[in-house]
């Protein structure tokens, strides 16, 4: 039976008349190529993302293998290694071990302080608790970054809150004697690397907290009961089953902290001994130096880093933990 | 990319030989309307903060020209906005005044234009920072030294050196300085050393502490690494400094007249010194942009910026020192001592800022340039 029948035998025909117009034809044709739909749909966001966030990271980058005149200055556009060999002079190596230690410390021990308390949340806060919870996690985040990093700059100043403390203890002993190290001293605890890493603790450990947590939450709890009905003590039950089921969620946290430490350049210029981490050797090199391709260099550097460890933390399932 | 690389020279070629082409204002006419401005916080204040402090509002009534300020707190960040363009004026320091003149950023000032031009502190009026072969760049805004301030309980008498601050030693109270001193965090504290050396090892032959051969140099990075064992902390950020002498029990450090004077108005135990060694210092001029949109209101306001009313109050906000000495006096903000109290007859004794380069004259142009200051003074201060 023909099309032509079938209209011819009923008044509501099957094929409809052309609307016509701008916007009916391009319906029709959207209609017919679902290709064509999808490619308009997702046109601007892989603009965006392709131009102006990759495209402009890799314009930066494009910079590292430039270098600047010795003599003026100036930057030469010619393709060259230099600029990296430079990067690997003895005071910039110094940066980069000194930023990724950091990053590394920072970790974790925002692991070590976040797990007890993620548990907690997780396996026994309850109802308001919970989200007394929440709210205690989440509360440092509402206030300024600045506001907190120059509270803090006061709190360990020489003749700060918690010097008058451990005075009042009588643990000022323990505070010289830890102050005297070398590398981890310094004259207070404002002015040494213990006290960056305490500010950067508190400020990235949010972020190490919630991912451990969710994590946990999808730990059935008979898997735990059931390790201890077969004999096993907390600490085993513990290596065995606990952390390793709740290991995508900490390398997840871990992601966070680390990679934030690596960038950050505010803690360590207000609380430290002004010697410098990456995110603070770019600011100068592109700065005060106009040395734009060091700079540029210098930003590979936690880009290559961040790159190990996101590939190593797939392969943890750190994604599944997200 | 290579064609992108050609286009992109091509354009920056064709910018620059745009800039040479501007030729100096003849005369001033009639007010646009609006002048944009790029200041160092508080070198424009319209009465926001405290309304004694006022030097916008009035000449926005008699000239009609809105003033639009645009903060900045760096050099750098005043050339990158140079660079991009869309102002008329720039507060710039000594060590971003050339970096603009080289750039072909700023346009020469017809001196003529400026009635008050023949007010300027004839100390300033040809100054090296902003004279670049005859010309003049801009105007002389204001300046300052870079002092010693100390604590007042430890130091009984102001120090006499700034061996203080660059050797171990033990302060008057008996204690020794480690740990209690700070010194700037930015490469240009180098020729503070420097500085340092041409008084106290004369033999290395250092004439200028901003042109530095290689050995000079050298000595000098190795007189800031003795320092280092010294300071706990290096100061950016004048605020910090103020806490750390409050706090960290800092009592001896290179500074601003600015910190000195908010730190007295705490009534803290602080005063300031310029030691026999001299001090390094800055200068800052208002320079215009090749491309000012607004060149009439500009104009006027360069004219304005050398008001004495203007110069004394705002020396008096900033801590800083006029460039018209008719401003020392009668000015109610600033009082009559004001201009000593910042510092104002040593200026022979101050060494101001400037960007170094390699092309320098006191050491047959073989200085070491200024990206190598910056990248070593990071390893000096991180140790190396």
């Amino acid at each position: 039976m023909s099309v032509q029948a079938v209209t011819g035998t009923s008044d509501v025909t099957a094929i409809l008349p052309r609307r016509g117009g701008f916007a009916g034809s391009l319906s029709d044709l959207l209609w017919r190529r679902p290709g064509l739909l999808l490619f308009v749909m997702l046109a601007p966001p892989l603009l965006w993302l392709g131009v102006v966030y990759i495209g402009s990271l890799i314009a930066l980058l494009a910079q590292s293998f430039f270098s600047i005149d010795e003599f003026s200055g100036l930057i030469s556009r010619e393709l060259t290694l230099k600029t990296y060999g430079d990067l690997f002079q003895p005071a910039n190596l110094d940066i980069i071990i000194r930023t990724v230690t950091m990053a590394a410390m920072v970790t974790l021990a925002s692991a070590v302080v976040a797990f007890p308390i993620a548990y907690y949340a997780a396996r026994y806060a309850r109802g308001k608790w919970k989200a007394l919870f929440y709210l205690g996690v989440m509360l440092p985040l509402w206030s300024s970054y600045l506001v907190k990093v120059y509270a803090w700059k006061l709190i360990l100043a020489k003749e700060g809150i918690l010097t008058w403390l451990f005075a009042k203890l009588h643990l000022s002993w323990l505070l010289d004697s830890w102050l005297s190290l070398p590398v981890v001293g310094g004259n207070s605890l404002s002015v040494s690397f213990t006290g960056t890493f305490i500010v950067f603790v508190y400020v990235w450990l949010p972020f190490m907290i919630l991912p451990i947590q969710a994590a946990l939450e999808r730990v059935p709890g008979n898997l735990v009961e059931a390790s201890s009905d077969l004999g096993a003590s907390p600490g085993q039950t513990f290596r065995n089953v606990l952390f390793p089921l709740a290991l995508p969620g900490i390398v997840a946290g871990s992601i966070f902290t680390f990679s934030l430490t690596l960038g950050d350049y505010i803690i360590p210029q207000i609380i430290g001994t002004s010697r410098l981490f990456i995110g603070q050797a770019v600011y100068a090199q592109q700065g005060t130096a106009g040395n734009i391709p060091l700079a540029a260099a210098f930003t590979v550097v936690p880009i290559v880093i961040m790159g190990f460890y996101l590939w190593g933390a797939k392969r943890m399932g750190a994604f599944d933990a997200l | 990319m290579k064609a992108l690389l050609k286009s992109c020279t091509a354009i920056a070629l064709a910018c620059s030989f745009s800039g040479q082409a501007v030729a100096q204002v003849k005369e001033i006419g009639a007010g646009e309307g609006q002048v944009n401005i790029i200041a160092w916080p508080g070198y424009i204040e319209r009465g926001e903060t405290d309304k004694n402090y006022d030097w916008v509002s009035d000449f926005e009534k008699a000239s009609g020209c809105k003033v639009n300020v645009k903060t900045a707190a760096t050099s750098d960040e005043m050339v990158a906005l140079m660079n991009e363009g869309g102002f008329d004026l720039v507060t710039a320091s000594g060590d971003a005044s050339l970096r603009l003149v080289a750039g072909k950023r700023v346009q020469p000032i017809n001196t003529e234009l400026v009635k008050s031009w023949s007010t300027v502190d004839d100390r300033l009026k040809d100054a090296p920072w902003f004279t670049v072969d005859g010309q003049h760049y801009g105007v002389p805004y204001q300046w300052g030294p870079n002092v010693l301030m100390y604590n007042t309980n430890v130091f009984k008498e102001a120090p006499k050196s700034w061996n203080v601050v660059f050797e171990a030693m033990d302060l008057p109270d008996g204690k020794p300085n480690k740990g209690r001193v700070q010194a700037y965090d930015g490469p240009i504290h180098i020729a503070d050393a420097a500085n340092y050396l041409m008084a106290h090892k004369p033999d290395l032959g250092i004439k200028d502490p901003y042109e530095l051969n290689e050995d000079q140099y050298k000595a000098a990075l190795d007189l800031l690494r003795v320092q280092r064992t010294l300071a706990g902390r290096y100061w950016h950020d004048a605020m910090i400094q103020v806490d750390d002498f409050k706090n960290e029990g800092v009592v001896a450090s290179g500074s601003w007249p600015f910190q000195v004077n908010l730190l007295k108005s705490e009534k803290q135990p602080i005063a300031s010194t310029i030691p026999e060694e001299g001090a390094t210092g800055w200068a800052d001029t208002t320079m215009m942009h090749v491309e000012a949109a607004n060149p009439n209101c500009a104009y006027m306001w360069l004219e304005h910026s050398l008001n004495p009313k203007l110069q004394g109050d705002l020396a008096s906000w900033f801590g800083s020192n006029p460039a018209v000495p008719a401003a020392c006096k009668g000015n109610a903000l600033l009082t009559d001592e004001g201009c000593k109290t910042n510092g104002f007859e040593d200026f022979a004794k101050i060494k101001f800022w400037k960007t170094p380069v390699s092309k320098c004259a006191s050491q047959n142009d073989q200085c070491v340039p200024y990206y190598r200051w910056v990248s070593d003074y990071i390893g000096v201060i991180g140790g190396r």
